[in-house]
């Protein structure tokens, strides 16, 4: 599914009555870059006669946001980007009004084309289809898009036990980040024996940088629930819960929406389809903890416990939410479900590689040209997918590493960079593919910073329960902060890899079992970094405040004095308008003149 | 190798069948279900663990019983993973040891590493493990205190929390939330702020902490402390004596810490898995030995001269007695004195007191306070089944699928068989509780009837009608193993269930529903105490409980029976001693020949052949001057008595009272003689619980001053009045009683301390003790049913006296209280006497919550502080007896069983009234 300069016919869109049709992206990515205020704006400018005004969710363009997507009477569709107030009323003036496209802000216009083509050209489109596309609070738009189709097929015409035979066959595989084989996983829960089981769908998404699922939440709710009455089915579950993180109030209200538009229709709720299955759903929101994405730390959180996790065995397929069998799967995971079911599991099985069937969604951030959602086919390159469908770096500078799984993945170095997307291959990196966050660094990052960055986080996140993590994670943090901040010894180096090792053998749960991994990838690739830190007490990506050495460019500085007045340590010196100089004997790397000075004058090395 | 697939520990392992693996090279073998760690420890092997307690859920929070199990992904924590077959692991090796030492450094980098002026050095896991693995404390540098703050712990008297010493192993946090169900603590914050408190951090005396100590004894540093023991000596500077402790009947075994220098106990704790408690106390058990060390102790024999009570020696006291005792025998015969015994002294002491009284005086005039509490069941019992004693033992209760809970407040006046309940509870038992306050039991039960005090013949009547009417009866079990059954279902003829659900104020259909969820339990047990037996038909109440367990078939069995909740440490073992004026030691009858035969040769004297008195008709005589003398040991009757002020003037009507005690109690005030005994750390002897198990009491301090054992003076007394007794030691005390009553025959000290202790019956000498009664025969051969009527209390409400008044018991007092209000912490918790009254009978008093209002009957007036809330009926209110400056017995009814009589304490007729406040 591409888009071209020429208006494509729309694929199923409902007919408008003889009007224009306009939808606002309006999801978070949306909203931020100042959506709202473009609908509101429509909302007060449109003839209602002419021109229907709807919301839609994220297109996966972000970098492209505020959007908006434009149908003609006709079916004809454009998708205009980058707008502004003035770019709204120029077409509602100029293509409604008259027909002529404002090519200023059409997605294919400017220099923009061969960009978006290459975006869009090696992705594909399975759990992203409906997004950007239809109105995620509308069922309709979803049952015209195809929506709850596959929740016919199963409920009418297939056994449950069919149904955990598909997805087994279609290879589909944990979407939150353990890609654990969910056909596997279903097959434990629809064995378990117990009247009550429970179906839950992870949706806490706490990796900074990762906003997969909140995509799919805000802007294709029903096909979670979908998803989910479809894997109810499969297993027996009676009843399920969609865990939000409180963080995503959007997600939360479009779910919500979601599951009462579905139980009203029949889709959710008693006796589904007549067929005498029943199963409903609810949302339980999170409360600002990253391990409650854990997902016994999760169940806890449900039943109204602390969050803190439980010792596995036993398993949540054995014992879960209040001692019954559980399943829980990942937003995304849920999400694949309804295409395999209507279009089979040889036709999932198809994408991918040998052992990772199928796409994965990836929320591409950092330093990179075109940022967004993008769904790409297992097997795919990260160099494809840096260099060609995001752009490649967006600052100029080469890119030096991608970090995926978030907190508790590493770093791909560039020299990585043709491995092939796959859970077993980015395995064999030390890496994780996560549940998709991947975020471009380039060469200004500091690898021993960024493991810092990391370990500053998890600390603060642990739950504590654990003494390993608990403990451990602190006194990782400190040794990397002392690395910084050029006080790091050679013992250091040592300690800090011995404690992340044994962090990682002893920890109770994911997260402590997996928060040395920003160290050990940068130990890995970057080794070079640390000893340049300890023994040079140099940063080599010159980021490191405390290690860099401060100078005064002359031909540039004009002698305004903030650098010396925030100096804390009287280091430099210079009379008013006359180029000012720094005594390095005195200069204690804090960095305050670099951050004061106006023209670029304070020099780094 | 295939990889061994790990199930998980599952609640309730359905089958226990052996499983074989192999840990270090090792063959072993243990049931199904079991964790890895705890077969490792029955082979031997310590793996290493600071957040494992047998008593709760594995936790998982220290990771040093990490362990290498083939074919597993990654270390596996033994505490939390079942035993599979043909498991292979390796608990130590080099690598093992390199994780955990680094834990461990992990661990002590927040930890404040005091260990030489620490309570727990050379008794603190974490020290020996550090030790193990050599871990390092500074390796991340010299870790300094930063919980200075006041914690939740800053007020409290008895429990101490220092967070720079938590290893945040949650022990305390789960025994509190899952063993003990007071969910005191929780944690709060996270990551490197987590730390213990208590909900919105409020001072732990706001809580629901019923102050157990659980959380002292369950963690594994130094972390949580006996706030009244800190710096009073670590393990290794005290003497630990285990002993059976002192309050209650449900016998806990507790061990006290000893400085053996100071003559103080420091400290108290309990021993996981040992017998009876599993290592569980309540908080009198941990904290209430404080008045053995109390300065108010008797030291020395008092003498009243000139009307007031002077000290004077042994020789002196012992020689009065001799006299004033003899002479009234001599003038007014033997049966002018009678003798009250102590269900709370040992049974070498019971049998001693009753030997003296009936081979050295010559009078069946001898009791003890099972006539104020439990006799009815001792009576009612015996004619039902044979046998007056618990049916089954402690241990069977967890296996216990319906509890029937009738009269009895278990998490207050029983705290561990309380404890023992609620475990049954998590395991899926049903709750039926019958009592007419609101206790915690009936909270958490899943049928409560909330009856009027006094109907509790009309429940039980209204429940065997209903089961009857439905079918439900195990009439196959009546027709085989009972008699009497014809009259009975007579006596339920034209029963009506509903009149009788209106009376008793309860629900018919709840009625019923508890009816059918006793007799359809698999199996179900009841248990009772004071509620049922404190009221003048008392003994038709227990015959009535004996009746529906019969009608049921729920007798018998493992977990199933008739359970009398004995209130005393040794009121068992008082009545099993023959502390009682009809019966001898061995419950045998002094009008049986062959029997008297044998205590005449064995105690070389005649037995006294007439009826004795029981303890109401003891004082009722001296009031009369029938009764001029009375020897009265270890007992509070002035506090304890019904009607307290006639109760004062009767005694003070003896020519002669002699008062052995350890406390100048409101008995001994009235006293011509005063002999100071020794409590329960300061001798040896046994006790027997309500389990019927023997326990040893072991000497663990000495008395004060020229206080002496009880044993010791009630020789002394004998030798006084001309028959000296020789026992070396209280062990051959207890021998002799073993030669003579056939019920006892095998206990022996010896036996006891091999066996963890012995429950009779116990024939012979190999004889491994008895769990519980009546399996196949009853004690009397065949099972009696009773016709029995409802008798309404004595005492019904009048205008002039319009609420019915019931006493009872507290979780934190003990009794007349002589003990437990000499203990800090308790004294904090519940200082003074309250009333209980529901919130409408409040309002239409103008009684606001808090305020102290009186109390008033016909026979006098108390005040105390107003407790408003629902937890009575609005007909009802409640009050505890332990506070002597507030006696609640001025004001209970003197009315009495005609069987045992024993007391209606649990209703007579009140009214409240508000006082003028401010002053």
């Amino acid at each position: 599914m591409t888009t071209s300069a020429v208006p494509a016919a729309s694929s199923g869109s409902p007919t408008n009555g003889g009007r224009w049709r306009v939808a606002v992206g309006l999801g978070s990515c949306g909203a931020a870059a100042g959506a709202q205020g473009l609908y509101d704006l429509l909302r007060k400018r449109i003839d209602p006669a002419r021109v229907a005004l709807e919301q839609t969710g994220c297109a996966g363009l972000c970098h492209r946001e505020p959007m908006l997507e434009l149908h003609s009477p006709t079916g004809e569709r454009w998708t205009y980007v980058h707008l502004d107030a003035p770019g709204v009323e120029r077409i509602l003036d100029e293509h409604v009004g008259q027909g002529k496209v404002v090519d200023h802000h059409l997605l294919e216009g400017q220099d923009r084309a061969e960009g978006v083509r290459a975006y869009l050209g090696k992705q594909q489109k399975i759990v992203l289809e409906n997004c950007g596309r239809v109105n995620p609070e509308s069922l309709d738009d979803y049952v015209a898009a195809g929506g709850y189709a596959a929740l016919a097929k199963v409920i009418d015409t297939m056994r449950p036990a069919e149904v955990v035979e598909l997805i087994g066959a279609s290879g589909l595989r944990g979407r939150g980040g353990a890609g654990f084989p969910t056909g596997q996983k279903w097959k434990f829960g629809a064995e378990a024996l117990s009247p009550i089981k429970y179906l839950v769908c992870n949706g806490d998404e706490g990796d900074p940088g990762a906003f997969m699922d909140r995509g799919v939440m805000e802007s294709d709710p029903h096909r979670v629930v979908e998803g989910m009455v479809i894997g109810a089915y499969a297993i027996g579950a009676t009843q399920g819960f969609v865990y939000v993180r409180a963080e995503y109030p959007l997600a939360v209200k479009r779910m919500e929406l979601a599951m009462a538009q579905a139980r009203a229709a029949g889709h959710l709720g008693v006796d589904i389809r007549g067929s005498g299955f029943s199963f409903d759903l609810q949302v339980r929101e999170g409360a600002g903890a990253f391990v409650c994405g854990e997902e016994t730390a999760l169940m806890m959180s449900i039943e109204g416990e602390r969050g803190m996790p439980r010792m596995r065995p036993p398993y949540p397929t054995q014992a879960g939410l209040w001692g019954r069998p559980t399943v829980i799967n990942n937003v995304e995971t849920f999400a694949c479900v309804p295409w395999i079911v209507r279009h089979g599991a040889e036709a999932f099985a198809a994408l991918g590689t040998a052992k990772s069937k199928g796409t994965k969604v990836f929320s591409l951030a950092g330093k990179i040209k075109r940022g967004g959602l993008v769904e790409v086919p297992m097997g795919i390159t990260l160099r494809e997918i840096l260099e060609d469908v995001g752009g490649g770096s967006s600052t100029g500078r080469p890119i030096k590493a991608v970090q995926t799984g978030g907190p508790s993945g590493g770093c791909i170095p560039a020299a990585q960079f043709d491995t092939r997307i796959d859970y077993e291959e980015l395995a064999r990196l030390g890496a994780i593919m996560g549940s998709g966050g991947m975020i471009v660094l380039d060469d200004s990052a500091c690898m021993v910073d960024f493991a810092r960055y990391f370990l500053g986080f998890t600390s603060k996140e642990s739950c504590g329960k654990c003494a390993p993590c608990r403990i451990g994670t602190q006194r990782m943090l400190e040794i990397l902060t002392r690395i910084t901040e050029g006080k790091g010894t050679e013992q250091d180096l040592v300690t800090l890899r011995e404690l992340a090792d044994s962090i990682g053998a002893m920890s109770l749960c994911g997260l402590g079992q997996t928060a040395p991994n920003p160290v050990l990838t940068t130990m890995r690739h970057y080794f070079h970094e640390y000893e340049a830190h300890v023994r040079d007490k140099k940063c080599p990506a010159h980021s490191c405040r405390a290690l860099l050495s401060y100078s005064i460019d002359e031909s540039l500085c004009k002698g305004c004095s903030l650098c010396a007045q925030a100096c804390p340590s009287q280091a430099i010196a210079g009379g008013p308008k006359k180029p000012h100089v720094l005594d390095y004997t005195r200069c204690i790397h804090c960095g305050s003149c670099l951050d004061a000075c106006r023209f670029d004058a304070v020099k780094t090395a | 190798m295939n990889p061994v697939s790990l199930h998980p520990v599952s609640p309730n392992p359905a089958s226990r069948k052996p499983v074989s693996l192999t840990i270090d090279g090792r063959a072993v073998t243990v049931p199904a279900g079991t964790s890895v760690l705890l077969a490792a420890q029955s082979a031997g092997i310590d793996v290493p663990h600071l957040c494992h307690d047998p008593r709760v859920e594995p936790i998982g929070a220290c990771r040093l019983c990490s362990v290498k199990v083939e074919g597993a992904r990654g270390l596996v924590a033994a505490c939390g993973q079942q035993v599979a077959p043909g498991m292979v692991v390796t608990s130590e090796d080099p690598e093992l040891a390199e994780r955990r030492r680094h834990v461990l450094e992990l661990l002590l980098s927040e930890h404040h590493a005091s260990c030489a002026n620490c309570d727990r050095s050379g008794d603190c896991r974490l020290q020996d493990y550090a030790y193990r693995y050599q871990a390092d404390p500074h390796r991340f540098g010299v870790y300094v205190p930063k919980h200075t703050a006041p914690n939740y712990t800053a007020l409290d008297q008895g429990i101490l929390y220092d967070a720079d010493k938590c290893i945040r192993c949650g022990l305390c946090v789960k025994y509190c939330e899952t063993v003990q169900m007071a969910e005191a603590l929780t944690f709060t914050w996270r990551a490197d702020r987590l730390v213990v408190s208590t909900p919105g951090d409020v001072p732990l005396r706001e809580t629901d902490c019923e102050f157990c100590g659980g959380c002292i004894r369950v963690c594994p540093t130094g972390a949580m402390l006996d706030r009244g023991a800190a710096h009073h000596g670590r393990a290794a500077d005290l003497k630990k004596v285990r002993t059976t402790c002192a309050y209650c009947g449900v016998g806990c075994q507790v061990d006290l810490y000893v400085d053996p220098h100071k003559n103080r106990i420091v400290r108290a704790s309990a021993e996981p898995g040992a017998t009876v408690n599993d290592g569980n106390l309540c908080v009198k058990g941990h904290f209430g030995f404080e008045f053995v060390g109390s300065p108010a102790r008797l030291r020395q024999p008092l003498i009243r001269r000139d009307g007031e009570l002077q000290p004077a020696s042994w020789d002196e006291a012992l020689a009065l007695i001799a006299e004033r005792l003899g002479g009234i025998r001599q003038r007014h015969g033997a049966d002018a004195l009678a003798f009250v015994s102590s269900a709370r002294c040992t049974n070498e002491e019971n049998y001693l007191l009753q030997k003296i009284a009936r081979a050295v005086v010559g009078t069946n005039n001898v009791d003890n306070c099972a006539t104020s509490c439990h006799a009815p069941s001792v009576a009612g019992l015996a004619e039902s089944f044979g046998s007056g004693a618990m049916t089954n033992s402690t241990v069977e209760i967890r296996d216990c699928k319906v509890l029937f809970l009738i009269g009895a407040n278990p998490t207050e006046a029983h705290p561990i068989f309380g404890l023992e309940m609620k475990r049954a509870l998590r395991a899926g038992a049903k709750l039926i509780v019958c009592d007419p306050r609101r206790t915690w039991m009936a909270k958490h039960a899943d049928l409560h009837l909330q009856h009027r005090p006094g109907t509790d013949n009309l429940l039980l009547n209204a429940m065997m009608r209903c089961i009857l009417d439905e079918g439900l009866a195990d009439l196959a079990f009546v027709e085989a193993r009972c008699e009497g059954f014809a009259e009975f279902r007579q006596n339920l003829e034209g029963f009506s269930i509903e009149r009788a659900a209106a009376e008793c104020g309860v629900d018919a259909e709840l009625l019923r529903a508890a009816a059918r969820l006793y007799a359809k339990g698999q199996p179900s047990a009841i248990y009772y105490t004071l509620g049922i037996t404190e009221h003048a038909c008392g003994t038709d109440n227990v015959k009535n409980v004996a009746n529906l367990a019969m009608l049921c078939g729920q007798i018998g069995k493992w977990a199933s029976g008739v359970n009398p909740l004995r209130g005393q440490n040794n009121v068992q073992g008082a009545c099993d001693m023959g502390a009682m004026p009809h019966k001898l030691p061995g419950y045998q009858n002094w009008s049986d020949a062959a029997v008297r035969t044998r205590f005449e040769q064995a105690w070389q004297s005649p037995l006294p052949q007439s009826a004795g008195l029981r303890i109401p008709m003891m004082i009722r005589g001296a009031g009369q001057g029938t009764l001029k003398a009375l020897y009265v040991m270890g007992q509070d009757l002035v506090a304890t008595e019904p009607n307290q002020s006639d109760v004062v003037e009767e005694l003070q009507a003896l020519e002669f009272l002699v008062v052995q005690e350890i406390f100048l109690t409101e008995t001994a005030k009235l006293a011509h003689v005063v002999l100071p005994g020794a409590a329960f750390a300061e001798k040896d002897g046994t006790f027997a619980c309500s389990e019927r198990r023997l326990q040893l009491v072991r000497k663990a301090v000495e008395p004060p001053g020229e206080a002496k054992a009880d044993w010791e003076i009630l020789l002394l007394v004998a030798a006084a009045l001309g028959k000296p007794m020789a026992y070396r030691n209280p062990a051959q005390v207890y021998d002799e009683l073993a030669s003579l009553a056939p019920v006892f025959g095998g206990i022996s000290h010896r036996r006891i301390e091999a066996h963890h202790g012995l429950q009779w019956p116990c024939p012979d000498s190999h004889h491994p003790g008895t769990r519980f009664l009546h399996e196949g025969r009853f004690t009397r051969g065949k099972g009696r049913f009773h016709a029995i009527a409802h008798t309404p209390p004595r005492e019904e409400p009048t205008p002039e006296f319009p609420l019915i008044l019931s006493t009872g018991r507290t979780l934190y007092n003990y009794n007349c209280g002589s003990m437990t209000r000499k203990t800090a912490v308790i004294d904090a918790k519940d200082p003074g006497n309250f009333v209980e009254i529901h919130r409408d009978t409040a309002k239409h008093y103008g009684i606001e919550p808090d305020e102290k209002v009186a109390v008033r009957t016909a026979r006098g007036r108390v005040t105390g502080r107003a407790v408003v809330g629902e937890r009575v009926r609005p007909d009802t209110i409640w009050m505890p007896f332990h506070f002597a400056e507030e006696s609640a017995n001025l004001v209970t009814n003197d009315v009495f069983d005609p069987v045992t009589a024993t007391a209606e304490y649990k209703c007579c007729a009140a009214v409240l009234e508000k006082l003028p406040q401010g002053g």
